[in-house]
């Protein structure tokens, strides 16, 4: 078991490659061919308006529910590898301490109790939650729940996150500490993959933007590139729209 | 001659024997039933809450109806289980306390299983999607839903006991009813009652009364306390 970790995070699963796929429920065809490729080390933010396909998108990616066509491989060729993690839109923390939020998710993965405690012990002290350690997780204040969501995903030492929406019911202050959050993560080589709804977020975190309309992921580049010389009416629409907006 | 409050309060006061012999075999019983409706009812309700199979409905359907089995047609069902021309004639149990724990746990568990799939059905609804994000599957699932549940779980496991401690049709058929041996609390206040020894089923009546009242109230507190400190 403790020979498998540490081959497993010696192998990169990263890039994450997308072909040609397809989500659909009954006839209604949610994603339409995503041709995607996820690289290491870059922030890549999911953009597009309502039911684009942005949370679904990262919920696929994340393994959470199976394409219906089409492919979603890792390079590690693993179908669901243990070293990527996710913050939901709405993350569910269990009715339990921050402290045993923290710890569940390792004993899941098969860390030994002690191995286990150093973890959350590290983990509190980085999210800055060790005074808020023995609280009850779900009568934390929403930046704070939120930072615990982080904390959590982040204690599973993944090599990519995919965050939807990650500071969507904050104040803007507690956007900042999300923000800076994730900065560190991506510094410390943490391949970002986020939705936003917040077009100055995203201009704020994006190195890569991939753009989905109606379930088509019709543009895909650089970030700077994306915000400047839009190259579909689609784009220009939504970033002139979400500007005035 | 005194009236048959006076004769109950003297009885709890100076802790009659006979009335502490009965209160201990009926609490024991009804622990009992109501640990094993636990044991077997937790695990199974949280199964089927998350289990999807052909005929699914109909034994949910089966069980909710079971939820409301008269206790005398539960007693009547072990009663032929147990009498010695039944299926299970040979281990002697009838007139027990073992059948008495026996025709409960079957009342108690209909209760304990259908409370517990529709707690963890809800909670599944919610945490499904997060538990699978953090690597739990779906049978690692059912022990973090119980805990997750575990406030409205025992409000429903207390009303079981409630079930259990108050009836008196299923314990008086496989019991017997037998002094010192199979007597309990309802099945004395059926047969005191009807000799006319008031005193001593008065007595009974109020601490049965005190028991439920007791139960309610610590469900209650505990469910206040819970929201206060878990959230």
């Amino acid at each position: 078991m403790k020979v498998d970790k540490v081959i497993a995070s010696a192998t990169t699963i990263l890039p994450l490659r997308l072909k040609d796929m397809s989500y659909s429920v009954g006839n209604a065809r949610l994603l339409d061919g995503i041709d995607l490729t996820v690289k290491a080390g870059r922030r890549l933010v999911v953009m597009g308006p309502n039911g684009a396909g942005k949370s679904l998108l990262l919920r696929l990616c994340h393994g959470l529910i199976e394409p219906t066509s089409g492919s979603i491989s890792w390079q590690s060729q693993d179908p669901r590898p243990a070293a990527q993690a996710m913050v939901l839109q709405r993350p569910v923390l269990l009715r339990r301490s921050v402290r045993a939020n923290l710890n569940y998710p390792l004993a899941l993965a098969g860390y030994a109790r002690a191995a286990r405690s150093e973890m959350v012990q590290k983990t509190l002290a980085r999210f800055g939650l060790i005074p808020l350690a023995e609280r009850p997780a779900r009568l934390l204040s929403g930046g704070e729940q939120q930072r615990l969501a982080l904390a959590r995903a982040w204690a599973l030492r993944p090599q990519i996150l995919f965050l939807d929406e990650p500071s969507a019911a904050l104040d803007p202050s507690a956007t900042r500490a999300i923000e800076d959050l994730i900065f560190q993560f991506s510094a410390e080589g943490i391949t970002i993959v986020m939705t936003s709804h917040d077009l100055f977020q995203a201009r704020r975190l994006a190195q890569d933007v991939a753009f989905l309309h109606r379930g088509r992921l019709i543009e895909h580049g650089p970030a700077a590139q994306f915000f400047d010389a839009p190259q579909t009416p689609e784009a220009r629409d939504f970033l002139g729209g979400a500007l005035i907006w | 001659m005194d009236g048959p409050f006076l004769i109950a309060i003297g009885l709890i006061a100076s802790g009659d024997p006979a009335l502490t012999e009965i209160i201990a075999l009926s609490l024991k019983v009804t622990l009992t039933a109501v640990s094993i409706g636990c044991l077997v009812g937790l695990p199974l309700g949280a199964g089927l809450a998350l289990a999807r199979f052909p005929g699914r409905g109909v034994i949910v359907v089966a069980f909710n109806a079971l939820m409301g089995l008269p206790p005398v047609v539960a007693g009547l069902l072990v009663y032929l289980m147990l009498s010695r021309s039944g299926p299970l004639g040979d281990l002697a149990l009838l007139f027990t306390p073992t059948a008495m724990v026996i025709a409960q746990t079957i009342l108690i568990l209909p209760i304990v299983i259908s409370l517990t799939r529709s707690v963890v059905e809800d909670l599944w609804a919610e945490y499904r999607e997060q538990l699978r994000s953090l690597g739990a599957g779906r049978l690692r699932s059912v022990p973090t839903l119980l805990w997750d549940g575990r406030v409205s779980l025992v409000t429903g496991i207390l009303a079981g006991f409630g079930r259990a401690s108050a009836e008196v049709g299923a314990v008086l058929i496989v019991g017997g009813n037998i002094a010192g041996h199979t007597r309990t609390m309802t099945t004395a206040i059926t047969l005191e009652t009807s000799r006319g020894s008031l005193g001593l089923a008065v007595a009974l009546g109020i601490i049965l009364l005190l028991i439920t009242l007791s139960l309610n109230a610590a469900a209650w507190g505990l469910a206040q306390s819970a929201r206060g400190r878990l959230g």
